[in-house]
């Protein structure tokens, strides 16, 4: 069978972890280098033995194997061919293996990129990034493979197994290893089954934004995998300067990025395809997957004054070794569907391996850290709690305390259900009354801090550059704003606060092309390209700033002035919401195209303030298996999105229900998100002037080795 | 029930004698008008009425779905259980209470700010401020001396200097 081609692959991938991991630590121990290449080497071929693998389910996806139970899970005659190919992440065990050999490419460039510049470290970045490779794999391997093949046992159940029956399936379930067994083994006597046709996706996963979102998610999750075993290296090896954070520093920049484009396509996801006027819920898995966005954001943030100071070494690692630990538990709750409920946890064959790896992981990092603290003393004292250091200080706290309420109402469930066996749910209403406050603080940080000079700012300088030009702009937005019909003091305040740091962005730029088109006489066009081009680090953040900015715009917008209204209408008969009046017109089936799909359309004429505006067709998609879907039909502007749901209807077509949300400046969230995406890609994008340096160093250190 | 019981006698018994087919036109007559006034009261309870009461209840099979954008057939028929106590003048407090009661606090959107579930509103404030004290602690510790008033490094943004500064910083980085 082809697909065995796969298995073997994935297997040789795990003995080639297990020996990098080996070899790494032997090399290193022993200071024998032809151990740490030959580790390397092992650590590179997995990425190739693993793309065959992923390819190897593809095409049993493509040519319909329903052999293979995890074919036969996500894949049937009547998928459309991308869905075939995206559905290796549709399911558990292909989202698995779909995660290692993301990773694998990680590893393998960071083995091609860096291998000369950090040597010392190296052994030790391969040890502890294949032990996280390898877990995966074993995961993979022995408690969720996506290889495994059906078989009908001899009482009659259908089971997935990789080998098939054997004898070995009932003595190793009684040792206490069933789940190892049930995955590689079936019963004795059991026979080769193959279904006529698999089950498919389940309709909601068709969307595709669900396609593009996990794999966005998890290049975030798998890219942190990098700066943490960089910063493992560096406490292993006791060569604890700021080399890890500068070599990793834009493999960490983009694992934020894929990470933070991750939670933004869910979000529009939700706004497109879940039909409830909003982008984010608070459920559980999307806080998995916010969380150690926000202790990465941290960081970002703190190893800039490690850069620049050699401060908050201790608190570096830490908030990396927090970002990896959230990062492997958000993989943890998003597979094993713990919170939702204990059970489901021990129902889940991976949640106690997932549970050991993340015990281990933090001891272990942990332990490390405490054993250099020494070596990771401050070289500088903070010269004054007027700096930007300060800044950076408190910031990183808010962070870490917006990260705790995140973590406190998503794991809270579990314990409550755990200790007094009474299940809760924390629902939005929580996040937003505790969250919602403690970003008042974060945004005016990040309004200020650019105006606080480092060691020691002037407060009458400071308060100079924070009031004369900003203030008087945005008080007059504010004016504007207040006139415009906003008066909800909290929405004014969130406003007020956005438009306040926005304007100290572009002041921050004007004075930077100012200065240069006067110093070098410059064109404004090309005083603006070379000042972003020298400094892409701090005005790219300058542009992710924004973006946080627009979409602060588009959160208040939505927070605090979203309408709805819900009524069921006859043929003929209108709502009204806000200036809007939509009036039902038609209902009509509409050919879907697939079998198992109906789709019921409704023509709603839409008028604002008695104009005719358009014709909105909302409408439902059914699936034979009871599924329904409901996607909205949107009316957007800048200003707001008109969100028209069809919500049930007379079988006679007679009357019609309808949802309608007005959500006012929903689509500044949008534009704020790409331009967050272009702000990072500006900061990270590889400067000629670092490069220079960059190869300056290096000739130094060669022409030291050289000299001596 | 009520309506096609009705209904079924109206059409099983047309050879009745008058007295009875006016007992009955007065009992279909009755029986519309008390039918007119329930619908009446039904009318006016709103679909958004229903909703803002669902918003802070939970789907009782979805995992943390508000109840007002669930379309599973278990919260359409809890949305109707809240329009009809709506209708029989039940005040929304009642009725978020009998669901509570009835199916625990898992129902509810926001967790009970009683007993041991009230942690979950505390904590974090616990978290902040213990947070705020090690700030604090650790500012304090990371600061060698109270700050010293350095006017090199205190400039006074005048234009110029401001290009200045600019400039070094430019040259630093670049």
């Amino acid at each position: 069978m082809v697909s065995d081609i796969g298995l073997i692959a994935v297997l040789l991938a795990f003995a080639s972890g297990i020996y990098a991991i080996i070899a790494a630590v032997y090399g290193a121990r022993n200071k024998r280098d032809d151990w740490a290449m030959s580790a390397r080497n092992a650590a590179l071929v997995i990425a190739p033995l693993l793309t065959l693998s992923a390819l190897m389910i593809i095409y049993s996806n493509l040519t319909g194997n329903f052999r293979l139970e995890y074919t036969s899970h996500v894949s049937s005659r009547s998928t459309p061919t991308i869905l075939k190919i995206t559905a290796l992440w549709g399911g558990q065990n292909g989202s698995l293996l779909f995660w290692s050999w993301l990773m694998s490419i990680f590893v393998a460039g960071v083995m091609l990129r860096k291998w000369d510049k950090n040597r010392d470290l190296m052994p030790y970045v391969i040890a502890v990034a294949e032990i996280t490779q390898t877990f995966f794999l074993a995961l993979v391997v022995l408690f969720a493979n996506p290889f495994a093949k059906l078989w009908q046992t001899p009482a009659g159940d259908i089971v997935g197994a990789v080998f098939g029956a054997s004898s070995l399936f009932t003595p190793l379930s009684s040792l206490g290893f069933s789940g190892i067994a049930q995955t590689l083994f079936a019963p004795l006597g059991s026979l080769p089954f193959t279904p006529a046709d698999g089950q498919g996706l389940a309709p909601l996963l068709r969307h595709p934004g669900m396609v593009a979102h996990p794999p966005f998610l998890y290049l975030g999750f798998v890219g942190f995998t990098i700066p943490y075993s960089f910063a493992m290296a560096a406490l292993i090896t006791g060569k604890t300067n700021d080399d890890w954070i500068r070599t990793t520093r834009r493999w960490t920049l983009m694992a934020w990025l894929f990470l933070g484009i991750g939670l933004l396509l869910g979000a529009r996801w939700a706004y497109d395809v879940l039909g409830w006027g909003g982008y984010w819920g608070w459920d559980a898995v999307e806080n998995a997957a916010l969380m150690p966005w926000i202790s990465g954001t941290a960081f970002l943030h703190s190893v800039m004054i490690q850069e620049k100071r050699g401060m908050l070494k201790t608190w570096n690692m830490f908030l990396i070794i927090l970002t990896f630990a959230q990062v492997i538990l958000g993989t943890f709750i998003t597979r094993t569907g713990i919170i939702s409920s204990v059970h489901s946890f021990a129902r889940s064959s991976i949640g106690v391996p997932f549970l050991t790896f993340t015990g281990v992981m933090l001891v272990g990092s942990i332990g490390l850290l405490l054993a250099r603290l020494d070596d990771l003393k401050s070289e500088n004292k903070l010269d004054s709690l007027l700096s930007r250091e300060a800044a950076f200080i408190a910031q990183n706290g808010l962070f870490l305390i917006i990260n705790l309420a995140v973590a406190i109402g998503t794991y809270f469930p579990i314990f409550s259900e755990l200790l007094t066996s009474n299940k809760i749910t924390v629902g939005a209403p929580y996040y937003q009354s505790v969250v919602g406050p403690l970003l008042v603080p974060l945004v005016l940080l990040m309004g200020v801090a650019p105006l606080i000079s480092w060691r020691v700012a002037s407060p009458q300088a400071l308060t100079k550059s924070a009031l004369y030009i900003p203030g008087p702009i945005t008080a007059v937005a504010l004016v504007i704003i207040f006139v415009l019909g906003i008066h909800n003091p909290m929405a004014l305040l969130g406003l007020g606060l956005v438009i306040y740091a926005g304007v100290i962005i572009a002041v921050e730029y004007v004075r930077g092309v100012r200065a240069r088109h006067k110093t070098t006489g410059e064109s404004w066009p090309i005083a603006l390209w070379t000042l972003v081009g020298r400094n892409r680090r701090r005005y790219g953040g300058y542009l992710v700033h924004v973006g946080i900015v627009l979409m602060g715009v588009g959160i208040v917008g939505t927070h605090f002035y979203q309408q709805e209204t819900q009524q069921a209408l006859a043929v003929g008969q209108s709502l009204s919401i806000g200036n809007y009046k939509v009036t039902f017109r038609q209902l009509e089936l509409v050919p879907s195209g697939q079998a198992d799909k109906n789709i019921i359309s409704a023509r709603v004429d839409v008028s604002e303030n008695g104009k005719f505006l358009t014709t909105m067709r909302p409408y439902q998609e059914q699936y034979t298996n009871g599924e329904r879907m409901t996607p909205p039909a949107l009316l957007g502007s800048m200003k707001e999105d008109l969100y028209v749901l069809l919500g049930g209807w007379e079988a006679d077509g007679s009357l019609a229900t309808f949802k309608v949300f007005i959500n006012p400046l929903v689509n500044w969230l949008w534009l704020g998100g790409l331009m967050f995406i272009f702000g990072t890609l500006v900061a990270a994008w590889p400067s000629a002037a670092e490069e220079r340096r960059a190869v300056s160093v290096e000739r130094r250190a060669l022409s030291a080795n050289a000299a001596r | 029930m009520q309506d096609a019981r009705c209904k079924s006698q109206v059409t099983g018994h047309r050879s009745l004698d008058a007295w009875w087919a006016i007992a009955l036109l007065v009992g279909v007559i009755a029986s519309l008008l008390v039918i007119g006034v329930v619908a009446a009261q039904g009318g006016t309870v709103t679909d958004d009425q229903v909703n803002a009461i669902a918003k802070r209840l939970n789907c009782p099979v979805c995992e943390n779905v508000p109840l007002d954008v669930c379309e599973t057939q278990a919260c359409v028929q809890w949305r109707d259980l809240i329009r009809q106590k709506l209708a029989a003048g039940e005040k929304p407090e009642q009725i978020i209470n009998y669901f509570q009661t009835t199916y625990g606090d898992r129902v509810l959107q926001e967790p009970p700010r009683q007993g041991f579930t009230g942690l979950v509103w505390i904590l974090p404030f616990v978290g902040l401020v213990a947070g705020m004290a090690i700030l604090v602690v650790v500012l304090r510790r990371m600061t060698a001396r109270p700050a010293p008033v350095q006017l090199e490094t205190a400039p006074s943004e005048s234009a110029d200097e401001y290009r200045e500064r600019l400039e070094r910083e430019l040259k630093e980085l670049g």
